[in-house]
């Protein structure tokens, strides 16, 4: 029942702002939501045992006629993308509590919250479709309704592309389903089925499309600059902290583990095409001349960096995505808030308009440098244990790609820091001269986000140990079966 | 059984009501005598295994749950009528018993067990509906639609008629079941040739019928001309009862000769989907939108006569209840925008979300449905259609399909973007409560079946 909880309440909460209307209580209902919820999430942890394997275990008939169970539970890899997500939520109300946003905006997050939970807990595969897109749904909304001028083409771009990624999902689930003994969803059984080699390099493509596309992976990351620089701020930290994960997530939990022939076959593939999204976004952010976007594509090579070492499949590869999705999460939220604070004061995007801002904002300045440095990866910040360990699966696998990716990742420094000479540094101008430092609730956001970064940087370890029996045992599985054959 | 006889005698005493001049009377009477329809419908659940009236008739659980789609989606169309019919002429009492008439067809094309009663059935609904088409007599457009109708109609009526002819040359019997036996038999003895060319002729009379392409050319017209609560109703009950009596046929006679009419059904469906879509995406009006995407929903329908089999029936009536549902919504929000704007265009529901938050989130609702969206009852139809397909292993169709569902999308999105995302200047539109009460109930039905399928997901 644990699970049903934690699901229903986002729910709650988002039935209950959602009626609150244009009241200005809303946000103060959604904030006491997504902390409760987090508290919830926290009390979960504690009782959370690494070894046990999945826990909290709730499995009810639904559509019992067609095998469908409301089937759901918590191991370590979920667990941290549950901590992520009710962790991320309360700090995204904060970041726009001066928007003054009506209840539905805050309802149709809390209402995704729960689409996302149900993502990264579901154990049966047509609850995992429903959650994954009962996360879609709302955040099309959040975009569409209160994002930039574009925002109805680019929105209408990123829906249909993702709506279409996903369907071809469904049919590869369907198909599973269809050979599975019992005729059931249940992802026991999914990871069961020994279909052959060429059948499940299809059902490979079916899921990777569905999981690039949200990533997003090179070459399926045409929607992602335009609909986060058109988003609003909360829905741009809503895609990039939280809804890419699902993408990563699923990778691990149902692709590789579902298809393991399929992944022997097209693993390097995904692998390749990984790291070419490392290097291609990395070289396009350079040249940005927009903040957002370049965050936007830095994303993206971020991302390519995680999806690389999970497609190695070996503990450090894995162990390092699970922790830099957790440390991604929180560097760019933090990241866009930042922006999202120097955008609306300075009264543009573009890094040339920029400068001097450090001078009369100097606790800005400092926080965002810790944030950059997190997510450039300097050591003793969150981003270095877990890119350390990417690289090092990498590394494993093989050297050129580590050696590719490394030097990208260095690459990355020197535009993030440019950026920050830019945006920070040098000569103040008109629109900069005055510039206001943090106020209460920014300091509020920006100080937990600090922490974060140093405090995960220094002390990583009780993170690691979440994830880690589930990781081993998951490569296990999956080596077993290749092995097998 | 009793069904049909109450909505006859129901229709009858709606024309003397109307004679007597009793017009407020008029709709409370036929709304009570639906419900008590659906009560008599609903009661035969499980009760007759064999046909009555010498063969003619068959109320299984099939012609049961049909005929109660039918009845609840005539309902929810009459709920709202309240003044539409005023508006077009004085003589409302012959519009609601025409009505009522169609619908007594209807009953009999979901029950038949005799290939005369199909015949009956559909002409009885056939020539109500041609009337109903052309109500607005001074309207050009009404009129046109009422003449391509009948003229399709009667058309296609030919073809079915000549078909059940050579059926009947063949098989010497109109009867479903000895039509079944003959074709049992025939899997040794071999098959005349003029049952194959009936079997044809009745497919193609049939597709008429539903609108699936390449047949389908009368539909958006007459659905453009016609006024849009006889669209809905046409577009709603008719297709639902139809398409059952398509399903009917196959189920009982045609099953085993799958392998020929396979290539046909296969050609017809892939052209219906493509058609409507592709079609639907370069509307600029939302009825006609609406028109084309259900063309379409009628090849996501054929999916279940393509996986012809036990669970087709189920997942007919899934997605036939979430269509029409979801249908009821989007013609009852138009009814109300063309009221105020007189345009039925894209653009006249620009600005709808703020004006009608709870008008334009149960149109949301609606669309997303239609659009085979999670947490939507048209999303456990779809569902439950692949999964048949799949089971069949026709994965190239299902792909098309899924492209298709993506156009869906794109489509249905368009209202949903004007409503939320375009602003206007316009007034609150103001909203009878049986408008409120029919949209409200249709958008918790909708999301109910979605989040808890069950409900009908295992009547059969």
């Amino acid at each position: 029942m644990d699970i049903l909880l934690l699901l229903l309440l986002p729910i709650a909460g988002a039935a209950i702002t959602a009626i609150m209307g244009s009241s200005p209580k809303a946000k103060y209902a959604a904030l006491a939501s997504s902390l409760i919820s987090l508290a919830y999430a926290i009390c979960l942890v504690a009782r959370f045992q690494p070894e046990a394997g999945t826990q909290f275990l709730v499995n009810q008939p639904w559509l019992t006629s067609i095998g469908i169970n409301f089937k759901a539970g918590i191991d370590g890899i979920s667990l941290l993308l549950v901590l992520l997500t009710n962790g991320l939520l309360p700090l995204i109300v904060l970041a726009g509590f001066k928007q003054h946003q009506s209840g539905a905006f805050y309802g149709l997050m809390l209402f995704m919250q729960a689409g996302l939970l149900t993502v990264f807990t579901a154990l049966d595969a047509f609850l995992f479709y429903v959650g994954w897109e009962a996360a879609l749904i709302p955040i099309y909304f959040i975009c569409a309704l209160w994002g930039g001028e574009n925002r109805i083409k680019v929105n209408l771009k990123f829906f249909v592309y993702t709506i279409f990624g996903s369907l071809f999902m469904l049919l590869a689930i369907i198909y599973l389903h269809l050979q599975t003994p019992g005729k059931t969803y249940d992802i026991q059984d999914f990871y069961a089925l020994n279909l052959d080699a060429t059948t499940q390099g299809w059902i490979f493509w079916a899921f990777f499309l569905a999981f690039a596309i949200k990533m997003p992976v090179f070459p399926f990351h045409t929607w992602q600059p335009d609909t986060y620089t058109e988003a609003p701020t909360a829905g741009t930290m809503l895609l990039s902290g939280i809804m890419l994960k699902m993408g990563i997530y699923g990778v691990i939990r149902w692709l590789i583990p579902v298809a393991p022939l399929g992944f022997s076959q097209w693993g390097q593939t995904a692998l390749i095409l990984s790291i070419i999204g490392v290097v291609y976004a990395a070289v396009i952010a350079f040249t940005q001349k927009d903040v957002k976007r370049l965050v936007a594509y830095s994303s993206i090579s971020h991302v390519g960096l995680i999806s690389a070492g999970i497609f190695v499949w070996n503990v450090q590869g894995l162990q390092g995505a699970m922790i830099q999705m957790l440390n991604h999460g929180i560097n760019v939220v933090g990241m866009f808030f930042v922006l999202d604070i120097i955008i609306r004061r300075v009264g543009t995007r573009e890094i040339a308009s920029m400068g001097g801002i450090a001078k009369s904002a100097p606790q800005l300045a400092i926080t965002f440098l810790i944030i950059l440095l997190g997510t450039v990866a300097l050591p003793l910040t969150n981003g270095f244990i877990g890119e350390f360990l990417l690289l090092m699966g990498i590394y494993q696998y093989n050297l050129w790609l580590a050696v590719v990716a490394g030097l990208t990742i260095i690459f990355g420094a020197v535009y993030m820091l440019r950026m920050y000479q830019q945006v920070m540094l040098g000569e103040a101008n008109k629109a900069t001269e005055k510039f206001a430092d943090l106020d209460f609730t920014e300091k509020g956001v920006l100080y937990i986000i600090c922490a974060l970064v140093i405090l995960i940087g220094v002390y990583p370890q009780p993170i690691l140990n979440i994830s880690e029996p589930a990781v081993s045992q998951l490569i296990e599985v999956v080596n077993a079966k290749l092995l097998a054959r | 059984m009793n069904a049909i006889i109450t909505i006859s005698l129901l229709a009858l005493f709606v024309l003397y009501l109307g004679l007597f001049k009793a017009t407020k009377s008029l709709l409370p009477a036929t709304l009570i005598g639906l419900l008590v329809a659906l009560g008599f419908t609903l009661a035969e659940w499980n009760v007759h295994t064999t046909p009555i009236f010498s063969g003619m008739l068959l109320f299984d659980n099939f012609a049961v749950a049909f005929g109660a789609i039918c009845i609840v989606s005539t309902f929810l169309i009459l709920a709202i009528a309240k003044q539409s019919f005023e508006r077009i002429s004085e003589h409302v009492a012959e519009y609601y018993a025409i009505m009522l008439f169609a619908l007594a067809g209807m009953l009999v094309m979901l029950s038949y067990h005799n290939l005369s009663m199909l015949f009956i059935g559909i002409e009885i609904m056939s020539v109500s509906l041609y009337i109903l088409a052309g109500i607005k007599k001074k309207d050009v457009a009404s009129n046109e639609a009422a003449l391509k109708y009948f003229l399709m109609g009667a058309f296609s009526t030919g073809f079915l008629l000549f078909g059940i002819t050579l059926i009947y040359g063949a098989t010497g019997s109109f009867d479903l079941s000895a039509i079944s036996d003959y074709v049992i038999a025939g899997a040794k003895t071999g098959i005349d040739p003029l049952f194959y060319t009936g079997l044809l002729l009745m497919l193609v009379g049939l597709s008429f019928k539903v609108g699936a392409a390449p047949f389908h050319f009368w539909s958006p017209d007459v659905y453009e001309g016609s006024p849009a609560l006889i669209t809905a109703f046409m577009s709603i009950v008719a297709k639902t009862a139809g398409f059952a009596a398509f399903l009917r046929l196959f189920l009982f006679c045609f099953a085993p000769l799958h392998d020929f009419w396979m290539p046909a059904i296969l050609v017809i469906t892939v052209l219906t989907l493509l058609v409507g879509n592709i079609t639907a995406l370069y509307q600029h009006s939302f009825k006609r939108m609406l028109a084309y995407s259900g063309i379409s929903h009628v090849g996501y329908l054929l999916f279940a006569i393509i996986a012809l089999g036990a669970s087709s029936v189920n997942s007919v009536f899934v997605y036939a209840s979430a269509y029409s549902i979801a249908t009821i919504i989007a013609f009852a929000v138009l009814i109300l925008v063309k009221r105020q704007t007189q345009s039925e265009e894209f653009d006249a529901f620009n600005g709808l979300g703020k004006s009608n938050p709870f008008l334009a989130f149960a149109l949301t609702v609606s669309m997303l449905s239609l659009g085979g969206i999670p947490l939507t009852a048209g999303f456990i139809g779809k569902f439950m259609m692949f999964s048949n397909v799949l089971g069949e292993y026709r994965i190239w169709l299902v792909i098309l399909a899924v492209l298709n569902a993506v156009l869906g999308i794109f489509y249905y999105l368009r209202v949903v973007v004007a409503m939320y995302f375009k602003s206007a200047e316009r007034e609150r539109i103001t909203v009878s409560a049986n408008f409120n009460w029919v949209i409200g109930i249709s958008a918790i039905i909708t999301i109910l079946l979605g989040i808890y399928p069950n409900l009908v997901a295992n009547l059969f």
